[in-house]
Order: C-alpha cells, then sequence, then structure tokens
C-alpha cells in the first residue's frame, strides 16, 4: 500500500520531470548560444498548448496536423522574437536582456488570456487514459507516452546536435563565438534559429502537459518558472543537466508534495524547487554539470 | 586631434562654482521650476474632497517609495531583483505583526517592518551576491515564493490566508486613518526616501554603487569592497521596499497574501525600466505613470462598455499587455527611461543659454 | 650611493590557466620612485603579471610583496587602501558616469562618510565632499581634462577616455601606478602628452610606476628599468642599455617578426 503510494508519486514525478526537462532543454539552449536568461520560456509551453488546441477545437484539424502547425508556429514565433526583440539588445548589459523577456512573458501570458479568456479549457483527448498495471500501480496510459515523447524528442535534439550541420553550427556558436564567425558561421542567424529550437521544444512540452491534464489554462505559466530551479540544479549551461534536473525536480517536488503536504495543508509542491535553487545556490551555484567559468580580463 | 590641455581658463568661470553647480540637485532653472510646481500640485492634492483621488495618489506615493527602492539595487548598483513583491510583503506583515501581536504603535512599526526587511534581505542576498548578477534574479525569485508560502503557513504572525487587520497609526494623539491623514504620512515618506536617494547619489556611496553597475573590476581596483557595497545596497533597497510594504498596510487595513502577488514584483520592475533605470526622478515618474494607467484604462473601458462590453472583463490582461509592451519598448527603443527626454529637454535649455553668453563677447 | 627602498617585490610568481601556464616563475624587484617597463612579444604574460599584482588573479606560487606587506591574499580592494592603482589594457571606465564622477570613484578611499552619513548630507559628509571636489578638479586641470568635465565617459574619444584612466588611478595618490598599454591606439600627439603626464605624475608625486608598453622608442625613452618577458619567462632585465643589446631579447623579438 505504502510502496504502491511511493511508486504512484515518482511516475507523476518523472511526467512532470520530464516536461521540465525539455522546458528546461529549451531554456539551455537559449543560454549557450545567447547567453540569455529567458524567463519567458514557460509561456513558450504555453502558447504551445493553447495553439495547438485552437487548432484541433477551433479549426477541427486532426492531431498531427495540428501538431505540425504548432510547431512551425512557435517555431517562427521564436524566431520572431529573436530578431524583432532580442537582436536590437545585443550587447546590452545582461539584466536588460532578463528584464525584456520579463516583458515577453507579460505579453505572452496576457495575449493569450485576451484571445482565450481565463478559463480552464478542455483538451481533446490525444493519448489513451485507461490505465495500464505495472505491477500494482495503476498508470494512466497517457503518462507512458508523454514521458516517452520527451525522451524521443530528447534523443532527436542531442543526435540533431552532434551530427546535423546546423546543429554543429550552433554548438560552435555556443562554445566560441569569434571562432564560429572566423569559420563562416552566422551568429546571428544562430541566435535566432536556437530561440526557435527552444520555442518548438517547450511548445511540445506544452501540448505533452495538456494531454496529460486533459485541459489547459493560465496556470500553465507558473510551471514554467518552475524551469529556474531546474537548470540552477543542472547547471546553466549544461543539457544533460536540464535533463536529469528536470526529472529530479518533478520527482522531488511529488514525493515531498505527497509525504508532507498532509503535515502543513497543502502547498509544497510549488515551494520546494525554490527551496531546491536556494540550497544549490549556496553549496555549487555551478549546479550538478554545470562548467565554472574563468573570468579572463 | 585638438588638444584640451590649454583650455582650461576658457572655461565657465572658477572651478569652485563649476563643481558647487555639479552638487546642486536642481542644476537648471526649468528643474527648479518644475520642482516647485510638483511640490504646490501634490499640497494641493488634499484639498480634494473625493476618496478617489486621495487613494489613488497614496497609492502613487506608496509606488514611489517602492519604485526608489528597486532603482537603488536594479538601475543604480546593476542586481536585478524579481523579490520586490516579497520584500513588500515581508515590510506589511512585519508591521502588521508588531502592530497587532506586539501592540506597537503602527507608526513606530513602519520603520521598525524597513529594518527587518532589510536584514531578511540581506540574509537573502548574501549567498548570491558573490556570483554572477543573474544569480541574485534566480534567488529573489525563490525567495518570492519561499516567503508567500511562509506568509500563508505561518498563520501565528501572518494571520494566514485569511491575513491581518492593521489599527491606524497614531501620530501626537491623532489617529491617521482617513485618506486623508494617511496622504501626509505617506507624502512626508516620499519626500524623505527622495532627498535620501538624491543625496547618496552625488556622494561616494552612491558613486560606488553606480561604479559596481558600470565596472565591477574597476570598481574593487579603485578601492571598493564590492561585496560590501552590493550587500550595502541590497540592505538600502530591502529597507525602502519594507517601508513601502508598511505603508500600503496601513492603507489597506486589511492585508493577505494576495495583496502582494508575483506581478507586483513585475510592475515594480516596469516602473523603473519605464521611468529611467539609474535615477530618482525616473522612479517618480514610472511609479506614476504606471500607477495611474490603470486607472486611465478602467475609466476609458467603462466608458466604452456601451459600445464594447466585452473590455470591461479584460481590463487585467490589457493591463498586464500594455505594461509588458511597455518594457519591452522601452528596454529596446529607450532604455533610459522616461527620465532621459527630460533630460535631453533641459541639456538644450541649458546649452543655449551657454551658447548665447560667449556670442555677446 | 644611497640605498633605494624597493617598492615591488615578486618572487617565482607562477600562474596557470587549466594546465596551460602564463607565467613560469617570474622575479623581479621595482625600486621606490622609479618607471619599471614590463616589455616582450604578445601571450608573454605581461598582462597576467600586472593582474597578478593588482588582485585579479591569484597566482598559484610564488610571493608578492609590496614594501612590507605580502599581497599574494589580498583582494583588490584591499591593495588599493595600500596604494596601488592601476589602469587597464581596455578601457575598463564607468562608461556612465561623468569625467568628474570617475575620478571622484577615484578618491573613494579618501573619502570617510558612510551611507547614512552619504543620505543625510550635513556636516562632516557635505564638506569632505567639497574638499574632495576640489582635490578633482586639481586632477582634471592637471591632465587638461576641463572642456570634457562633465560628459559621460562613454562618448569621450579612445584617447580622452585612456586620460582620464589614468586620471582616476592618480586620484587615488597611489605610490604605485601599475599601466597596462597606456598609449596604445593613440595618435602621435595624444602619445606625447601621455608621456609627458606620466612623467609629471613620476616627478610631481613621487609615484613608482610599472607599465606594460609595445612602443619601444617611448620605453627605451622613459623607464629606469626594462624587464622582458616571453612565454611567461623573464628573458632580460636591466637598464634599457642593457636590455636592448641582450641577445635573448634580440632573439625573442626576431623570432615574433618571423611568425
Amino acid at each position: 500500500m505504502d510502496l504502491t503510494f511511493l511508486l504512484q508519486l515518482l511516475i507523476n514525478g518523472l511526467v512532470v520531470g520530464s516536461i521540465y526537462a525539455l522546458v528546461a532543454t529549451g531554456f539551455v539552449i537559449i543560454y549557450k548560444s545567447t547567453s540569455a536568461l529567458n524567463l519567458a520560456q514557460g509561456e513558450f509551453l504555453m502558447v504551445g498548448a493553447y495553439v495547438c488546441m485552437q487548432a484541433m477545437v477551433g479549426f477541427k484539424l486532426p492531431f498531427l496536423a495540428a501538431f505540425c502547425v504548432t510547431l512551425l508556429f512557435t517555431g517562427l514565433l521564436g524566431i520572431l522574437i529573436e530578431r524583432v526583440i532580442l537582436r536590437p539588445l545585443l550587447g546590452s548589459p545582461v539584466i536588460s536582456v532578463i528584464m525584456v523577456t520579463l516583458g515577453l512573458s507579460g505579453l505572452l501570458r496576457s495575449s493569450l488570456q485576451l484571445c482565450f479568456g481565463t478559463d480552464t479549457k478542455p483538451f481533446p483527448e490525444i493519448l489513451p487514459s485507461a490505465p495500464v498495471h505495472l505491477g500494482p500501480v495503476p498508470i494512466t496510459q497517457g503518462y507512458l507516452y508523454a514521458v516517452a515523447g520527451a525522451a524521443l524528442l530528447l534523443v532527436l535534439l542531442t543526435l540533431f546536435f552532434h551530427y546535423s550541420r546546423a546543429g554543429l553550427a550552433l554548438r560552435a556558436t555556443a562554445s566560441n563565438q569569434q571562432t564560429a564567425l572566423s569559420m563562416g558561421i552566422s551568429v546571428k542567424q544562430m541566435f535566432a534559429i536556437s530561440w526557435g529550437i527552444a520555442a518548438v521544444v517547450s511548445a511540445i512540452g506544452g501540448i505533452l502537459l495538456a494531454a496529460i491534464r486533459g485541459g489547459v489554462d493560465m496556470s500553465l505559466a507558473y510551471m514554467g518558472l518552475k524551469v529556474l530551479p531546474v537548470v540552477i540544479l543542472g547547471g546553466l549551461d549544461s543539457i544533460v543537466g536540464a535533463i536529469v534536473g528536470g526529472l529530479v525536480i518533478g520527482i522531488l517536488e511529488n514525493i515531498s508534495g505527497g509525504y508532507l503536504d498532509p503535515l502543513v495543508g497543502g502547498g509544497i509542491k510549488e515551494v520546494v524547487p525554490y527551496i531546491v535553487l536556494v540550497l544549490i545556490l549556496m553549496i555549487r551555484p555551478s549546479g550538478l554539470f554545470g562548467k565554472k567559468r574563468i573570468d579572463r580580463v | 586631434m585638438s588638444r584640451s590641455t590649454d583650455n582650461s581658463t576658457s572655461s565657465a568661470g572658477p572651478t569652485t562654482t563649476v563643481f558647487k553647480n555639479d552638487l546642486a540637485l536642481l542644476g537648471s532653472a526649468p528643474a527648479r521650476i518644475s520642482l516647485l510646481l510638483v511640490i504646490a500640485l501634490t499640497a494641493c492634492l488634499p484639498l480634494s474632497n473625493s476618496s478617489y483621488i486621495l487613494d489613488v495618489a497614496n497609492r502613487c506615493g506608496i509606488a514611489i517609495v517602492a519604485a526608489i527602492g528597486l532603482n537603488i539595487l536594479t538601475g543604480y548598483t546593476g542586481l536585478i531583483s524579481l523579490g520586490n513583491a516579497a520584500f513588500m510583503a515581508i515590510g506589511a506583515f512585519a508591521a502588521g505583526f508588531l502592530a497587532t501581536k506586539g501592540g506597537l504603535n503602527t507608526l513606530y512599526c513602519i520603520p521598525l517592518a524597513g529594518l527587518i526587511t532589510a536584514l531578511l534581505g540581506m540574509v537573502i542576498g548574501i549567498p548570491s551576491l558573490r556570483l554572477k548578477g543573474l544569480y541574485l534574479a534566480m534567488a529573489t525569485l525563490a525567495a518570492h515564493f519561499i516567503v508567500e508560502f511562509l506568509v500563508v503557513k505561518w498563520e501565528s504572525v501572518t494571520g494566514g490566508v485569511a491575513g491581518l487587520s492593521i489599527p491606524a497609526p497614531v501620530l501626537a494623539g491623532l489617529q491617521l486613518d482617513s485618506d486623508r491623514s494617511l496622504f501626509y504620512l505617506i507624502y512626508g515618506v516620499v519626500l524623505l526616501a527622495t532627498i535620501f536617494a538624491a543625496n547618496l547619489f552625488r556622494t561616494r556611496t552612491g558613486r560606488a554603487f553606480i561604479a559596481i553597475r558600470d565596472h565591477e573590476t574597476a570598481a574593487g581596483v579603485m578601492g571598493i569592497n564590492v561585496f560590501q557595497y552590493k550587500l550595502a545596497a541590497f540592505g538600502l533597497s530591502s529597507f525602502y521596499v519594507g517601508v513601502a510594504g508598511a505603508l500600503t498596510a496601513c492603507q489597506a487595513k486589511i492585508i493577505s497574501p494576495e495583496t502582494f502577488p508575483f506581478s507586483l514584483a513585475i510592475d515594480s520592475l516596469a516602473m523603473i525600466i519605464i521611468g529611467g533605470l539609474g535615477s530618482v526622478t525616473g522612479s517618480i515618474l514610472g511609479a506614476l505613470f504606471l500607477t495611474l494607467l490603470p486607472e486611465a484604462l478602467r475609466l476609458a473601458t467603462t466608458a466604452l462598455s456601451g459600445s464594447y462590453p466585452a473590455l470591461v472583463g479584460n481590463i487585467a490582461p490589457l493591463k498586464e499587455m500594455i505594461f509588458s509592451i511597455l518594457i519591452i519598448v522601452f528596454l529596446v527603443y529607450s532604455p533610459h527611461g522616461i527620465v532621459s527626454w527630460w533630460r535631453s529637454l533641459t541639456a538644450r535649455f541649458r546649452r543655449d543659454s551657454a551658447v548665447q553668453k560667449p556670442k555677446r563677447r | 650611493m644611497p640605498q633605494v627602498p624597493i617598492s615591488l617585490s615578486c618572487r617565482d610568481v607562477f600562474l596557470s590557466f587549466g594546465g596551460v601556464s602564463a607565467l613560469a616563475g617570474v622575479s623581479f624587484d621595482v625600486l621606490c620612485g622609479e618607471i619599471f617597463a614590463i616589455i616582450g612579444p604578445n601571450g608573454a604574460g605581461k598582462s597576467s603579471m600586472l593582474n597578478c599584482i593588482s588582485g585579479l588573479y591569484r597566482p598559484q606560487k610564488g610571493s608578492i610583496r609590496f614594501k612590507e606587506t605580502t599581497l599574494n591574499d589580498l583582494p583588490s580592494h584591499r591593495r588599493a587602501r595600500l596604494g596601488i592603482a592601476r589602469s587597464f589594457q581596455n578601457i575598463a571606465l564607468f562608461r556612465e558616469m561623468t569625467v568628474v564622477d570617475n575620478i571622484l570613484v577615484g578618491r573613494h578611499l579618501h573619502l570617510g562618510c558612510g551611507l547614512i552619513a552619504n543620505g543625510i548630507f550635513f556636516g562632516r559628509a557635505r564638506s569632505e565632499e567639497l574638499r574632495h571636489r576640489a582635490k578633482a578638479e586639481e586632477i582634471i586641470s592637471f591632465l587638461g581634462l576641463t572642456a570634457v568635465r562633465s560628459q559621460p565617459v562613454g562618448n569621450l574619444a579612445y584617447g580622452l577616455q585612456k586620460r582620464v584612466e589614468l586620471a582616476r588611478a592618480l586620484a587615488l595618490e597611489p605610490e604605485l601606478l601599475l599601466l597596462d598599454e597606456p598609449m596604445a591606439g593613440m595618435t602621435a600627439g595624444e602619445r606625447d602628452d601621455m608621456v609627458r603626464s606620466i612623467l609629471e605624475a613620476n616627478a610631481a608625486y613621487g609615484v613608482t610606476v610599472v607599465m606594460i608598453e609595445h612602443d619601444m622608442g617611448i620605453v627605451m625613452d622613459i623607464s629606469d628599468t626594462v624587464c622582458v618577458l616571453d612565454f611567461g619567462r623573464r628573458i632580460a632585465l636591466g637598464t634599457p642599455a642593457e636590455v636592448q643589446s641582450d641577445p635573448h631579447v634580440i632573439k625573442a623579438y626576431l623570432g615574433e617578426e618571423d611568425d
């Protein structure tokens, strides 16, 4: 009985964690290549969920078509945002860039709210909900698909970064902009592509999350803020860190929520990731997998 | 290249008057005149019998104190904080606790709340101030959610979700419970806060803050203890914000966790970005602009509600959208905020008068 | 011949970045009041040496002493208090501040009032502020910056910015002044001005100067001692004349030209 409860929490954590991992990966891609801290990452997730819902419910598209439309839309949105908002700020102080992404998050959130209202909208059932039994634990099938989907996407991303031309160019840009420039890589183009990829990856996370929740609303954005504890834990510049950090935070918040919430009357889940963030800052600010920087003068 | 070594005698007047002018807070005639106008106008406000106007004015005053506080940290020292709402909450609940459970006169609770917030702020700031600036953004964001959680859960101090109701401050036997009496209290604080900040940034400590923002390494080489000054900036900023929180408690009379949502922190940032980062005047302009904007929006939507009834329900997202667009537009196109328009205007005025004199010679 | 006291003494200074050594055991002494030049090809470790002295880098081995104090573990703001000031190779001014304010930051250690006194600005805070502003004006006119005194330094021409950096460093009233390529990228006229300012500061205030410079003509003209670094090692040390005829130096410089 107790073990079942624990397993249930673990699985929930894994599911949420894999979505955190996706969004955090998007965050890290942007940070690595442009050293901008994107506080609007959660809103990309929300945009993905809402656009996909609108395509399916409003325009009556089948899921696969809606999915492709969403990816195209968010990818272009990411590139557009980089061109219009981020590029003029190249070379500005870091805090301007952080603050502009805060403005961006407000803009995306309020636009969605104006378009779709604040009520929770039902999300079409795209993943089968019938439970399967893993030993004694019943698991919603959709959860398994979500984890599998997230894992598949992360594998694809890894392959992309290691074998494709664009992926290699992105990595070159991330490791040294000057060298990348001298090798004929358009650094600005790479910045735009990073934003595009980050938006797409988060949007997929949003679709998966909406699918397993069965609905979309404004609270998805708060989910997005949790990407910050994730990337601090994993290390701001490490994709492996984003994945591990996502899973750890997902599992940690579910387990602590499951066991501690009855003691304090709820709310633990929301605060545990941030306590982790503060602890990591005190103990090991570069995170589990992040590089320590040597600043040369 | 023109050499300027030999120019030292030709510039305006003896050097002592020049640098005394540098030190003056209000260097130009338009600045002095407009300040007088502003003070006169503000002094007229309590003549109004409309409690709506006084309420809005009071909220403006509180926003000014909070914005100056955040600007000391973010605009002047270059450290971004997302925890402004949390620090306001700490100030408000500290004042509330001392006034209700401690039985202190709420008036004395206001500076005490500032001190408590400053101390807690520094405790939160210590781990991240040794790191790069963006870690402070992270830590203060975390602080927001942790403080929010504690405010809800620590019922014996904060009253939990039900909140606290704050007794009116008492000054010389007078209950400051009306909007008008609070106006005097709040604007008294605004005046002190403004003068203190303006003084600070024409002297040693303020210059050290700005130096850290502009070039941390060079600041250290000039003998500035960077960590100590960052901590001081964080403490002072938190003091201001805590006082603003305590004033909010006096003004709202009942405070609950919902009084200080995360969006409040964003609003404060928007104020200093739009008003002008690293400027006391900018903080004031930004706070006024962004406090009055939603009021204007509300008036406009009520006026238009006949033809567009959908507008009324959408005030909140509309407000957020306008704030966000303003944040982006200002950061991209006018990173020095509204105050820079004012400065270029007065600079032109000054240049004109300076140019005229040599012509007559 | 009277014994001149030693100002700065570096012993076997060793510094490496992730396994690549930038300084491989450099030693030298700088006498009080002299102009001491560090020269060498690019990547020889000159700036690293200066950064070790001013506290931006911590050498892994060796010791750096300034008069009676071992500097090794002191943060840079403590070294400033001992009387060490510097300028940077890539200009490191406070861009948004005016020329006056930049120089006033250099007076930081000479002013004594803290945050609260500054905020109240009454009595001592006021009088010391006025006194030190007068001092800043002296430096401004000493370096001929009067015409641009109230402009933000970010708007100034490159040569002027270099001069403001020197002014800011002098405002500290240092005993030891470290200059990292003070004349790089300047026009001939600006170079002459800079040389004159350095010589005047050295003569008028008795400042010891440690300077990295590429212009051999200037180095040979104004320095009392020249130290040549190559690949993180000291390959020569002596008077300009001695160094110029040193075979190692000739080899290092000819070798560089071959690249």
